[in-house]
């Protein structure tokens, strides 16, 4: 099932083993297994409520698992604080986005930076040659992230104000200043018209070969990540129910039926069957 | 040096300093009696607490009630301090408030190290174990503190009066503040990680524990010069408009600093949005304690400050009524803006000790807890982001670099630049 890029000589970035959450009675994940390899570009779809988003909280510690291990680099990542693990270099970006919305485009980004800022309070509090160096670059990296997303020119705007495309370029933004090697993104294609979630994968690509990064994205329309990702797991009930590459997902009787129903995965069936003969 | 005294800085200090420069030559030349002068040091003190407080609610965004509580705490310990130097003609005061508060700052923070590695610490065990250690070292100061404590007054005693005065009446201030700050840490631990609303409610209940502590101060916390309930008596009257002012300066500047810095942000981040911020790797239970211990240790300075202008303290100045004061000052100045609260400070301290009193006709004067609200009411309906919203003057602005445009976005490697 490996695909050629990821030989078995390379160690898995993320390897997610028999994960399962429960919300009291409700099985919102289910013994999931998912392996990333280091330059993946990966997909997770499924319909609505599948669990692809708990998922996404389990591996970014929002969620402690009930069952299951989740391995990133080889430690052990299940049950730590969710800052720490974005420190150990997982970033993400969330369904409903959440910058911080009063403040502005530019901090945004200074924030996700935090963790690499390089001085210390002390040196904030008494503003000495290490902070006034520190901060400049900062700063500066700050605007280089933005200028890849062609924000540069918003970068005095409050984050609230920006149109919505925009505030979901910045959010991608934001989590690439956090310096990860593996970066979630929750749908980040939601709400956009096909030319923009067009634009959008071609940028998640450009990012990925940019900036080495691992990119594991959740999506739940199939036309939008059959075209950029490489490998995709399908989620259902809340259990991965295929895992390949696009075309073999596209004619997985098992996927058309989640997405479908029973009497279009017959029905395609029946066509395919038809096409053969 | 050039970096540091830019443009809006000169224009800071030198106008703080032009105020100040005015206002003192108003008092010593009696154009300002000693009435105005009174009030102008209360706002002035009142800004300090408030900034504390815009501190942990304006930029922190955790609602806290508990200002008042350290406030008191500064006053009574400050106070304490320059009594006995006073009265009782000794320093052990001051020896022992600052060995205790130095060996635990110094406790806390090595333990601090130590402990962030230990996984799954709870925040109560942890609480437990900065509990013990600052009662044991306490005790320690005090075993350590009235056995050297003669050599000291002895010491201090061959300075002059004055120059002894003002160092006891400073470090008093200034240690307790601290004692504020190092309890602020010790409460806010278990208490930080409740949501905002409920903690709350939780600092409410420290600022009436304090309240009633110090009801109670000369039997159950065995101080006899605080003489509880009847109101402690006989405190230098130290505080003057230089201190005030060299106090206010300091505590915008370090605001300022702290704000407009990666660490600020941080704070910032977390009234934001919790979740955003943890999932960008900051530590929030980390940033949420670090603005409570500053916010607290403000609060401290300013309550030791206060208690040296009238040199009267009674524990019903520090009631839970008069704990919204702080909170009115910041809602009405602009939350998150520390101009707003300077302003709004002095403001409060002006319009409700002086204009009101002096204006309102005889007899009606406590009329002017009915005016004040109603001036509160009209703001709040014409501006409801308070008089400043979040304006700041420049100095204490974020400074945002030039617009860049670098060069290796420049060619087409982005692929937006196909999709505008």
């Amino acid at each position: 099932m490996t695909s050629p890029k990821s030989t078995a000589a390379t160690e898995p970035l993320l390897k997610v083993q028999d994960l399962s959450k429960n919300f009291g009675g409700l099985r919102a994940v289910n013994r999931i297994n998912l392996e990333l390899y280091p330059g993946d570009l990966a997909g997770l779809i499924g319909p609505n409520g599948a669990g692809k988003t708990t998922a996404f909280n389990l591996v970014t510690g929002v969620y402690q698992p009930t069952e299951g291990k989740i391995s990133f680099k080889g430690q052990e990542i299940a049950g730590i604080a969710p800052h720490l693990i974005n420190q150990m270099g997982i970033a993400r970006t969330f369904q409903n986005i959440r910058l911080f919305p009063s403040l502005t485009v530019l901090e945004n980004v200074c924030i996700a930076y935090h963790s690499h800022a390089g001085y210390s309070m002390q040196d904030a509090i008494l503003r000495n040659k290490n902070f006034e160096v520190k901060e400049k670059e900062l700063l500066e990296k700050a605007q280089d992230f933005l200028s890849i997303f062609h924000l540069e020119d918003r970068q005095s705007e409050i984050a609230r104000n920006l149109p919505y495309g925009e505030q979901r370029r910045l959010e991608i933004a934001r989590a690439l200043a956090a310096n990860p090697q593996l970066l979630l993104l929750d749908e980040p294609a939601a709400g956009m018209n096909p030319n923009e979630s067009l634009a959008l994968m071609e940028l998640i690509h450009f990012i990925r070969d940019r900036f080495k990064l691992t990119i594991l994205l959740i999506e739940h329309q199939m036309r939008v990540v059959m075209g950029v990702c490489e490998k995709i797991t399908v989620m259902d009930f809340g259990e991965v129910i295929a895992y390949g590459a696009p075309q073999e997902i596209q004619s997985n009787p098992r996927v058309v039926e989640a997405y479908l129903g029973r009497g279009a995965a017959e029905l395609s069936e029946k066509l395919q069957r038809s096409k053969a003969q | 040096m050039k970096n540091i005294f830019s443009k809006s800085t000169l224009w800071f200090l030198g106008s703080a300093f032009l105020i100040y420069a005015v206002l003192q030559i108003l008092v010593s030349a009696e154009i300002l009696n000693s009435f105005w002068n009174t009030i102008i040091r209360i706002g002035g003190v009142m800004a300090i607490v408030s900034i504390g407080l815009n501190l942990i609610y304006g930029f922190n965004g955790q609602f806290s009630l508990g200002q008042w509580g350290f406030y008191a705490i500064g006053a009574y310990a400050a106070a304490d301090v320059t009594y006995r130097w006073q009265i009782n003609k000794s320093a052990d005061g001051m020896v022992v408030l600052a060995l205790a508060t130095l060996l635990s700052g110094f406790a806390i923070l090595w333990l601090r190290k130590r402990l962030s590695t230990v996984r799954g610490l709870d925040p109560l065990s942890a609480f437990t174990i900065y509990l013990a250690v600052t009662i044991i070292l306490s005790a320690l100061a005090w075993w350590l503190g009235t056995l050297i404590s003669p050599t000291v007054t002895n010491g201090l005693n061959l300075l002059p009066a004055a120059v002894a005065m003002q160092i006891v009446f400073v470090s008093g201030v200034v240690f307790g503040a601290v004692v504020a700050a190092e309890i602020s840490f010790l409460f806010g631990l278990p208490i930080l990680s409740l949501g905002s609303d409920y903690f709350g409610i939780a600092t409410l209940g420290f600022s009436i524990i304090i309240k009633i502590l110090l009801d109670n101060s000369d039997t159950l916390l065995g101080f006899q010069e605080m003489k509880g309930a009847r109101g402690m008596v006989g405190i230098p009257k130290e505080t003057s408009l230089f201190w005030v002012f060299i106090f206010l300066v300091l505590v915008v500047v370090i605001t300022r600093n702290l704000l407009r810095s990666s660490y600020g942000r941080a704070v910032i981040s977390v009234r934001e949005d919790e979740i955003a911020a943890k999932a960008m790797g900051i530590d929030i239970a980390e940033y949420k304690i670090l603005a409570f211990v500053l916010g607290s240790f403000f609060a401290g300075l300013a309550g030791g400050l206060y208690a040296h202008i009238n040199g009267f303290l009674h524990p019903n100045t520090f009631n839970f009524i008069k704990s919204f004061d702080p909170m009115i000052i910041i809602v009405f100045g602009g939350l998150g803006s520390i101009s707003g609260t300077v302003f709004a400070a002095f403001a409060w301290a002006l319009i409700l000790e002086g204009v009101l009193r002096l204006f309102l006709p005889q007899g009606f004067e406590t009329w002017r807890f009915v005016v004040y609200p109603i001036l509160l009411l009209i703001t709040m309906l014409l501006r409801p982001k308070g008089i400043f919203g979040d304006y700041e003057i420049p100095f204490l602005r974020q400074v945002l670099p030039k617009i860049r445009k670098t060069s290796e976005t420049k060619g087409t490697d982005s692929p937006l630049e196909a999709h505008p």
